[in-house]
């Protein structure tokens, strides 16, 4: 254990009246890896999730990020500390275009006077980088970047979302069901597109219901029980059906595995 | 977006369903309904402008030269000035998913404000203006902080402080209109919008254009700047697409809620401004159906009441079709009720074209 993970929660606890949605969770994602975050349905997986990239603030419990503690009262203070979400519903919006999608609330303006007091924005930029993105990670199959997002297809637009994370996550992207609404095709570029962040070396939180997809891609897999990890899995080592079972509690995971 | 996902969900299945010939058929030939959709779709304003053109074609064969005046002409610009300056304002509100049916009563409340400052208290006349602005502008914060904070439904805040703001001008104006010729004598300034000077065009005639018509351009520019071209704008569109994502890519939509409700409130306190240089005096009974006609020019200029889409351009062009159409109407001989029954009916197409649009997908 000498290597520092790159995000880290300890005894994360939070309640919504008497539901316990977290029961001093535990998690930690490690430099440059896939780890995939399963968990039945109410397993408190979500709140996980929304409590490290601040969309959640915990009741109790330390979140540190490349080990130093961070408190995060929304998910901007996140943002900026580097950690970027491509939420379920891509938080997109559909009317703009891709480049304006792309550097939603952080837009670019203009140098000089122009910015500083017309707050005239730098269109010409904030295109020219989100093209560059795009094509980085293959995408330029979109046509026009002046394009609405909502002309795209579910799979382009789930492409825009990780192109905007990929863009501006300098520590960890958090990716929360990227493949749920998609057809078999563009999940496989969607996981092509996942495997790709990762070459480019930014570690991935991946969560997911497709069992498939997660076996594919994810190096590690934390399985969420209960409020709280039950167990870190190697899916080389363990079956699909291994880990349905750990999820829902029907078999119970080796005591050696536990331990670690 | 969650019925994107449904719709996509289903598409799926179709798909799986009707085999590849059935979904080859449908992305390679797009039919010219659907091109038009696609076209709209991009350009929507394209709509108001060629209903605008048809009025106005319509009306010089029916009313020929009577309407075809440039005399005549620039009085519709003058007619439609006040519509069109609280149109910006409800523009901007109906954009973030809102509505504000209280920008009639902020309007005269601002109104009343300068003028009774100025005539009957003897406050320096800029300094009413100034006052003037201001509680347009508390107004507005009133709106934007019940519904970004109380987290109201715009049309319940806004019902609500119509009618406050409307019993508000009653208090203030004690009921009483002061007369034109006192506000001349008291305050010349909060009648200058309603100077005009002349500009004569060869071999058509002279148009008569108000400063009150000026500074609406002037305000549509403005405003067109800011929602096109600086973040706030893009914010304020993201906010009514779809608040819940706007807030996940980061933006602080209740910040942005706020600020709209209450440049909305200024800018109709402007148009209190301009309708004390339209009609002169100071009324409390001024403008009476300004507020539903300033929707009416919003809703006909293209922008959508589901929020997110729309522009200050399409607004310009709608005040002009309820003032072209309302005036047209008049000079062909047509009766009032007439005029009323075809505004309604500008209104049921617009939303019904924009409802069409809006089903778009890829």
């Amino acid at each position: 254990m000498s290597v520092v993970p790159v995000l880290e929660a300890r005894g994360l606890t939070k309640r919504y009246g008497r539901v316990v949605a977290l029961d001093h969770a535990d998690f930690q994602l490690m430099p440059n890896e896939i780890l995939a975050v399963i968990g039945d349905n109410g397993a408190g997986k979500s709140t996980l999730i929304k409590a490290l990239c601040g969309a959640v603030i915990p009741d109790g419990g330390e979140i540190l990020l490349d080990g130093r503690p961070v408190h995060f009262k929304s998910p901007m203070e996140a943002r900026e500390a580097g950690i970027e979400t491509v939420y379920q519903n891509l938080a997109l919006s559909p009317a703009l275009s891709i480049a304006d999608n792309m550097f939603l609330g952080r837009e670019i303006r203009k140098t000089g006077a122009l910015g500083r007091w017309l707050r005239l924005l730098d269109r010409t930029a904030m295109e020219r980088r989100a093209r560059q993105k795009l094509t980085e990670l293959g995408l330029m199959t979109i046509q026009n970047i002046g394009q609405a997002v909502e002309t795209l297809s579910g799979g382009q637009r789930q492409g825009v979302a990780v192109a905007r994370a990929a863009a501006f996550g300098s520590k960890v992207i958090i990716m929360d069901e990227p493949t749920a609404a998609l057809g078999v095709k563009e999940s496989r570029r969607v996981l092509e597109l996942i495997l790709d962040v990762k070459r480019r070396g930014l570690p991935i939180v991946l969560i997911s219901h497709n069992m498939p997809h997660v076996f594919e891609v994810a190096d590690r897999i934390h399985i969420h029980r209960l409020g709280r990890r039950l167990v870190v899995i190697d899916p080389k080592e363990y079956s699909m059906s291994d880990a349905v079972a750990f999820m829902t509690g029907a078999k119970r995971p080796p005591e050696n595995v536990l331990a670690a | 977006m969650s019925d994107d996902v449904v719709g996509v969900k289903a598409a799926e299945r179709g798909f799986v369903g009707g085999g590849a010939d059935v979904a080859s058929f449908e992305v390679d030939h797009r039919g010219p309904l659907r091109q038009l959709q696609h076209f709209l779709h991009k350009y929507p304003t394209t709509v108001p402008f060629i209903v605008l053109l048809i009025g106005v074609l319509i009306f010089s064969v029916a009313a020929g030269s009577r309407f075809f005046a440039i005399l005549n002409l620039s009085l519709v610009l003058q007619q439609v000035t006040i519509i069109a300056v609280l149109g910006i304002a409800q523009t901007m509100i109906i954009l973030t998913a809102g509505i504000d049916l209280s920008v009639g009563a902020i309007m005269i409340l601002s109104s009343i404000v300068m003028g009774r400052l100025a005539v009957v208290y003897g406050v320096p006349p800029e300094l009413a203006f100034l006052l003037g602005l201001l509680t347009g502008l508390i107004c507005g914060l009133i709106n934007g902080l019940l519904v970004a904070l109380v987290r109201l439904p715009p049309f319940i805040v806004t019902l609500g402080t119509w009618s406050m703001y409307g019993a508000m001008v009653i208090f203030v104006s004690r009921s009483e209109t002061l007369r034109q010729q006192d506000v001349a004598a008291a305050a010349p300034l909060l009648q200058w919008l309603g100077s005009s000077f002349k500009v004569p065009i060869p071999g058509w005639g002279t148009a008569i254009i108000t400063y009150g018509s000026v500074l609406m351009i002037l305000l549509a520019v403005l405003i067109w700047y800011v929602l096109n071209r600086t973040a706030f704008g893009r914010h304020v569109y993201a906010t009514g697409d779809d608040s819940e994502s706007a807030r996940l890519a980061g933006i602080n939509t209740k910040r942005t809620l706020i600020a709209t409700y209450t440049a909305a409130g200024l800018i109709c306190a402007i148009a209190g401004w301009v309708t004390i240089g339209r009609i002169g005096a100071v009324s409390p009974l001024a403008g009476q159906n300004a507020n539903l006609d300033a929707i009416t020019a919003v809703v006909i200029g293209g922008t959508s009441l589901f929020g997110g889409r729309g522009s200050i351009i399409g607004t310009l062009v709608g005040a002009l079709i309820v003032g072209t159409f309302r005036n047209g109407l008049a000079l062909s001989g047509v009766e009032v009720l007439w005029q009323e029954f075809a505004v309604g009916a500008l209104i049921i197409i617009a939303v019904t074209i924009d409802q069409w649009i809006r089903k778009i997908s890829a």
